[in-house]
């Protein structure tokens, strides 16, 4: 395609490309590419798909588009056929032959395929009225099920690249500025800083100034990053292209994890097309001001994600953080003032730019504006990505949009903020989430990972879990850090093995207080976090493991044993036929005994057994 | 398969390096030092590890300090100085596939590669590690061989994916 000069060919451009896009009378399949149906096949679908498609005459009568991460990754493939908006979910290869034939052809549904809600068993034919997006509120992620991400037709087809046309050419620096500062963003990286006031500071300084993305993604548990960057690039790289102006850079950097190949390859297309549209580099659209961005591909290591760390890693040394009496804003990478944001925080940008500060903070809290997308995975029913209003209910995301609990079981605890956040148990369900009110129970915003827990998941093993995964990642630089999590995880480790002593608990505490305090760096001063809200909402559990040797979840393999309940086993044989130790006897029809000299606890039958006649002691 | 001591991996395993490539690479980022990891990266995409021939090369293109490039290889996971095998199996073990049930992949794994994780089979063919997270949280538990994510796993369908490989 051909350089855009000034505005006006930008202008003329979306407009043609929009009007287009809305006139289309085509049929248009959207198939989900995201990395999440992509592991359950999208590929083999796909490749079906185009060959049914030839065979029947149609490839010119429907266009099929791989889209990015449309959320609902759980029932992936997800296949969405336009424009009345059909919705197929796990579709495999075996179906293409009925949906060509019958849907696309002669526009019926294949019953067989329509989803079903888990929670109503009611049939559900369009995807806007599954109960699973119905209650988004979907600004930054509703793109994404509907453009072609490697392709910027797509992007200006819905309006892109109107904010940075309105940014350059309408709207002054110190006004750019200001409307963020005023729509009330924070960062959604984790820190939830005023987004606004980040920029204004960083724009004060002198010397050649970097915008950078934060793409570092260290959570476990929360995708939404790589879902942005795969389904829709070019929202993150308009928002910093408007930052850039805003603050006075012409350069930038995505620092992205290399374990994320397709989110690399599809926002290294989005730069490539943006050059050659002339978005990107010398004098864009006539305006003077150069910029550029380039990719950075960060190891493997979570503490890169932090601010000191991830410029220290983009400079091509070890990422070790380093105390931050000089803020990054004034210097940061290359020793020079840098603005680091988080990949959801710049997809705002072009948001709030295009729609005003005032619409923007209409939405949210009195503290939290705008939407923010939540990584709702682990024991729920539907886990994806969801996207909502910052004041909804954990009760609304879990149990009306995550549709409750896998197996009926019985929730527990919901763990947000990643490694560095806290278990919220049942009684907060109805707090209304945003950055000021899950710090005050003790948990954190983080990056938005929202990962539910049962009655079968241990508080105690969770915290375990996490204070291991952070030893593993402490750079080792400080000794509160390094020593404090080393010594967290003896103490937990002992406690699950059943040697947990009296007075393990407020040794806990006390070594989690002191690391608050001294550490160098954010991984160390939170590293605490989930072992102290464990012990604050759960302190019986680890009284139980502690005192009675028991582990009431049945997780810590020294703390229980199963049994069969011989009143609610009815003999069905499914758990002596599934055990792989051969632990489990019976006749048919007669309730069967489980010997616990075989039995490796492996959980097998407790799973299987439909009348929960295998108990945990 | 026998698991090997990475310690004692012996000669013959090692690849014969294509200097050209490596060159290229190099090239690629233009010499840039601060492309140090990006380039280890490159390099262990071609051979699943970073030959410790390559080092001087770095160290004399790059203009860095020897022991810059054995601290950054050391410092991020996604850098091996020792071989690896041709697939390396991640099993995820971030939060989300942790809740699924990721452990008993990983034993079931172990128990069928008869290696520990971290560990190679002797005959160079699969690599076990554990991995904090892929960013399919939401289809675990989730495992990935080189760049192949498989996603809604249980024990039985982890072992038959990673067969599939053998
Ligand atoms: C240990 C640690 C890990 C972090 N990991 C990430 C990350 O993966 N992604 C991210 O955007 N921010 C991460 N942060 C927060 C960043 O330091 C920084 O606050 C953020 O990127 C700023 O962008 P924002 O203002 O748009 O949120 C991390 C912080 C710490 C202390
Ligand atoms: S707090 Fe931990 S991660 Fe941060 S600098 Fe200290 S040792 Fe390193
Ligand atoms: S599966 Fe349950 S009901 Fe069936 S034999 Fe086993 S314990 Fe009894
Ligand atoms: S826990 Fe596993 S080994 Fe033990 S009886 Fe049940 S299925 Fe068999
Ligand atoms: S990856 Fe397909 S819905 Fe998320
Ligand atoms: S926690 Fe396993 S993929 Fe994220």
């Amino acid at each position: 395609m051909a350089k855009l000069e000034n505005r006006e060919a930008l202008k003329n451009l979306r407009n043609s490309l929009q009007a287009k896009f809305q006139d289309s009378k085509k049929k248009l399949i959207s198939l989900c590419a995201g990395s999440g149906c992509g592991a359950y096949g999208t590929a083999k679908v796909y490749e079906k798909l185009m060959e049914e498609l030839a065979e029947q005459g149609l490839e010119n009568e429907v266009e099929v588009k791989l889209s990015g991460c449309h959320g609902f990754c759980e029932k992936g493939p997800i296949m969405v056929i336009h424009p009345e908006g059909i919705f197929y979910p796990q579709v495999q290869e075996e179906h293409i032959p009925e949906i060509v034939e019958h849907t696309v052809k002669n526009g019926e549904l294949v019953k067989s395929l329509i989803f079903k809600d888990p929670a109503t068993k009611k049939k559900i034919t369009h995807e806007k009225d599954v109960p699973f997006y119905k209650l988004q509120k979907r600004i930054i992620f509703g793109n994404n099920g509907v453009i072609d991400p490697t392709e910027i037709q797509d992007y200006l087809s819905v309006g892109g690249y109107a904010a940075l046309e309105k940014a350059l050419f309408d709207m002054s620096p110190e006004k750019i500025i200001d409307e963020v500062k005023e729509s009330g963003l924070r960062g959604r990286g984790g820190g939830g800083f005023s987004t606004g006031i980040k920029w204004a500071s960083c724009r004060k300084h002198e010397g050649e100034r970097y915008v950078i993305c934060n793409a570092d993604e260290g959570d476990p548990g929360a995708y939404m990053d790589r879902s942005l960057l795969e389904g829709n690039p070019h929202s993150i790289l308009e928002g910093m292209i408007i930052g850039a102006w805003a603050i006075g850079s012409n350069e930038g950097y995505v620092y992205v994890r290399h374990e994320y190949p397709l989110a690399v390859k599809n926002f290294s297309m989005a730069l490539e097309s943006a050059r050659e549209l002339g978005l990107l580099g010398k004098n864009i659209l006539g305006t003077g001001f150069d910029f550029d961005i380039f990719i950075s591909r960060g190891g493997g290591a979570f503490v890169c994600g932090e601010s000191t760390a991830l410029m220290a890693s983009l400079e091509g040394n070890p990422g070790l953080p380093r105390a931050k009496y000089i803020h990054t804003v004034e210097k940061g990478f290359r020793q020079n003032p840098s603005l680091l944001n988080n990949v959801e925080t710049w997809a705002n940008v072009p948001v709030i730019i295009n729609n005003g500060a005032d619409w923007y903070a209409s939405i949210g809290t009195q503290g939290s504006k705008g939407t923010k997308i939540f990584s709702l995975v682990g024991k729920v029913m539907n886990t994806g990505l969801v996207e909502v209003p910052m004041g909804t209910s954990l009760r609304t995301i879990i149990f009306d949009i995550g549709g409750g609990i896998l197996k009926k079981k019985k929730f527990k605890a919901v763990q947000t903020g990643g490694p560095s956040g806290g278990c919220i148990p049942e009684k907060y369900l109805d707090l209304g989430i945003d950055f000021d009110e899950l710090t005050k129970v003790g948990s954190m915003m983080g990056s938005g990972g929202m990962i539910v827990m049962d009655q079968d998941t241990c508080m105690v093993d969770i915290s375990r879990y996490f204070v291991e995964f952070l030893k593993d990642e402490s750079c080792g630089q400080c000794n509160p850090c390094r020593e404090g999590l080393k010594q967290m995880l003896d103490i937990l480790d002992r406690i699950c093995e059943g040697n947990g002593r009296e007075g393990d608990i407020e040794l806990l505490e006390e070594l989690g207080g002191m690391m608050q305090k001294f550490s160098l760096c954010g991984l160390g001063t939170s590293a605490p976090n989930p072992v102290l809200s464990t012990i604050r909402y759960f302190r019986d559990e680890y009284v139980a493991h502690i005192r009675d040797k028991k582990c009431p979840a049945g997780v810590c393999k020294p703390l229980f044993y199963y049994e069969i309940d011989p009143e609610l086993c009815n003999g069905c044989t499914l758990c002596a036929k599934r055990c792989p130790e051969e632990a489990i006897t019976g006749k048919k029809k007669e309730p069967h005994e489980l010997n616990q000299d075989k039995c490796i606890k492996c959980g097998i039958c407790y799973d299987v057994c439909k009348f929960n006649a295998v108990a945990i002691k | 398969m026998v698991p090997k001591d990475k310690g004692l991996m012996s000669m013959e395993h090692f690849v014969e390096i294509d200097w050209q490539q490596v060159d290229e690479i190099i090239e690629k980022y233009n010499g840039n030092r601060e492309a140090l990891l990006m380039i280890m990266q490159d390099i262990s995409d071609i051979y699943n590890y970073v030959p410790p021939d390559v080092v001087p090369v770095l160290v004399n293109k790059l203009g860095v300090k020897e022991s810059l490039v054995y601290r950054v290889a050391t410092f991020y996971k996604t850098i091996s100085l020792e071989p690896r095998g041709k697939y390396i199996v991640n099993v995820c073990t971030g939060t989300a596939c942790h809740v699924r049930g990721a452990d008993k992949i990983m034993d079931a794994l172990e128990d069928h590669l008869n290696i520990k994780q971290g560990q190679t089979t002797d005959d160079l063919l699969f690599t076990l590690q554990g991995v904090r997270c892929v960013g399919c949280c939401a289809s675990g538990p989730v495992i990935t061989v080189n760049q192949k994510t498989h996603g809604g796993l249980d024990r039985a369908s982890a072992l038959e994916t990673v067969k599939s490989y053998d």
